[in-house]
């Protein structure tokens, strides 16, 4: 088997990592430059919040639609399940029937639970 | 599996090699893993960079042909220094220091952006013997490390304490994290036909046949979804709600001035390119140079392409296509949104998924 990996780095943590810091080195180093050459000015209509140009009225954290709660929770569920059939996936074409079958139960219960949310209404946005 | 003998004309191994070995000779082993890894980060920032800038370039270039403009034409050769002069201006802004936010997350945001694009951007398949980060869970990581930039837009929006970048932020949210499900299923399918998580084994699994034409019928339905929701995930026309100019002036990053607003534009255009060579992985064989069966001398002419060209020209190519999608739909509204996304393309994924495992387990596979 011939390593594909750059440099033949067999510990791909260390890589991660150092995508990680790279990312921190990117801002980091932009920022630095942009509060060195940016100008700097004054001005207290400047600290307000962008709306409209007059002062802002109330509270800015305003009520918002409750659907969006609603999609949060459906999509929690959701991705767990969903990362319970990723190593069922690695391994299906090995486990062979029996993996299929079990997966269609836990498979089952899944589209269940989506048409249960379905029926009771909470994919409609009201 | 069957075991093809790749010939690997372009193994990047064969340069870093000799120079790991080098490098090994006169350094102590943790010391020669600093140095690549330091000259693997400042290649990283430099693609990183370069592409970016060409992607401006490209959309504007691509739009202007889609409204019958010329687009940028005035900085450079073809207007090709354009993107560099917008990056100068845009290092030059004043960053306006807000006296309505929260400091420390506002600062925080564009961090978590562009380090979740950054870690998927080290996924990517780059090139024969040029795979950075290689875990054997590798496209479950890119997903992991892509759902942190949801987390970035959401504190961004949180954090400005303005009515605009809240609602921009929440749909943003409520947006991305349903399409994440899309996308997640789309790679569960794939996988199911590569039978492995690792970058690499999927890349080579593909040697002889690509997986949208191994896959056939279920691999087109995945790539059709992929790609839609992919548009999504990115927060593109016509997905793009969370920053839609007459509704929200501009939506999550309203608040976000010079630079701090840049890493936001670079993200998103930088996901663009993560979203297509991750399709370009999963269904388009990664850095495989194009094969026919039967055309052998086809074959050998296409080896000698290098593959990194491979690579970013197929996602190149798709990227095209999703910023043709911007000038074709027309914006949708938030309930249709969701409903899309779970009336239709989650129960379509959902059977898609049984037919990919229905095709594999009869042998209908071409």
């Amino acid at each position: 088997m011939i390593s594909l990996a750059i440099f033949g780095i067999e510990n791909s943590g260390v890589l991660a990592i150092t995508a990680l810091l790279t990312g921190v080195a990117l801002v980091a180093l932009a920022m630095w430059i942009a509060g060195l050459i940016s100008p700097r000015s004054f001005n207290p209509q400047k600290g307000e919040a962008y709306e409209c140009g007059i002062p802002t009225r109330g509270e800015s954290m305003s009520q918002f639609h409750v659907g969006y709660y609603l999609f949060a929770i459906l999509f929690l569920m959701f991705d767990v399940e969903t990362v319970f059939l990723f190593p069922w996936a690695v391994r299906m074409q090995e486990l062979g029937t029996n993996g299929i079958l079990s997966i269609a139960v836990f498979f089952g219960v899944l589209v269940l639970g989506l048409v249960y949310a379905w029926k009771k209404g909470a994919l409609e946005w009201k | 599996m069957e075991n093809v003998q790749y010939p690997h004309i372009f193994d990047f191994s064969r340069i870093t090699g000799p120079i790991h070995d080098w490098l090994m000779g006169f350094l102590p082993a943790w010391l020669t893993t600093t140095v690549e890894c330091v000259a693997v980060g400042v290649g990283l920032l430099l693609v990183y960079a370069l592409l970016a800038l060409f992607y401006i370039y490209f959309e504007r270039k691509v739009c202007a042909a889609f409204q019958c403009r010329v687009g940028p034409n005035r900085v450079g050769p073809w207007g090709l220094l354009q993107s560099f002069a917008d990056m100068f201006k845009i290092l030059i802004k004043e960053l306006i220091q807000l006296n309505h936010i929260d400091k420390f997350l506002f600062a925080l945001a564009p961090y978590l952006v562009i380090i979740a694009s950054m870690m998927c951007f080290a996924v990517l398949p780059w090139g024969d013997g040029l795979q950075i980060i290689d875990f054997n869970i590798g496209i479950f990581f890119l997903i992991a490390c892509s759902s942190i930039g949801v987390l970035g837009i959401l504190l961004a929006g949180w954090s400005s304490n303005n009515k605009f970048t809240l609602i921009g932020a929440l749909r943003s949210g409520a947006q991305m994290v349903s399409y994440e499900l899309s996308i997640g299923l789309c790679v569960v399918t794939m996988v199911c036909l590569a039978g492995s998580m690792s970058v690499t084994d999927i890349v080579m699994a593909q040697a002889d046949t690509w997986f949208i034409i191994k896959g056939h019928v279920a691999a087109l339905i995945a790539f059709v979804i992929y790609m839609i929701a992919g548009t999504a995930e990115t927060n593109r026309g016509p997905f793009d709600l969370p920053e839609a100019e007459s509704e929200l002036t501009a939506g999550y990053h309203t608040e976000y001035s010079g630079i701090h607003f840049g890493f936001f534009y670079l993200a998103e255009y930088l996901n663009l390119f993560i979203v297509s060579g991750v399709a370009t992985l999963l269904f388009f064989g990664g850095w495989m140079p194009l094969h026919i069966p039967g055309w052998d001398g086809f074959n050998t002419v296409m080896d000698y392409i290098p593959t990194p060209i491979w690579f970013i020209g197929k996602a190149i190519l798709l990227s095209y296509i999703i910023i043709w999608f911007k000038w074709t739909f027309p914006r949708l509204r938030i309930d249709q949104l969701l409903s899309l996304e779970w009336k239709y393309l989650l129960p379509i994924n959902l059977f898609n998924l049984a037919l990919m495992v229905c095709i594999i387990t009869f042998h209908w596979t071409l």
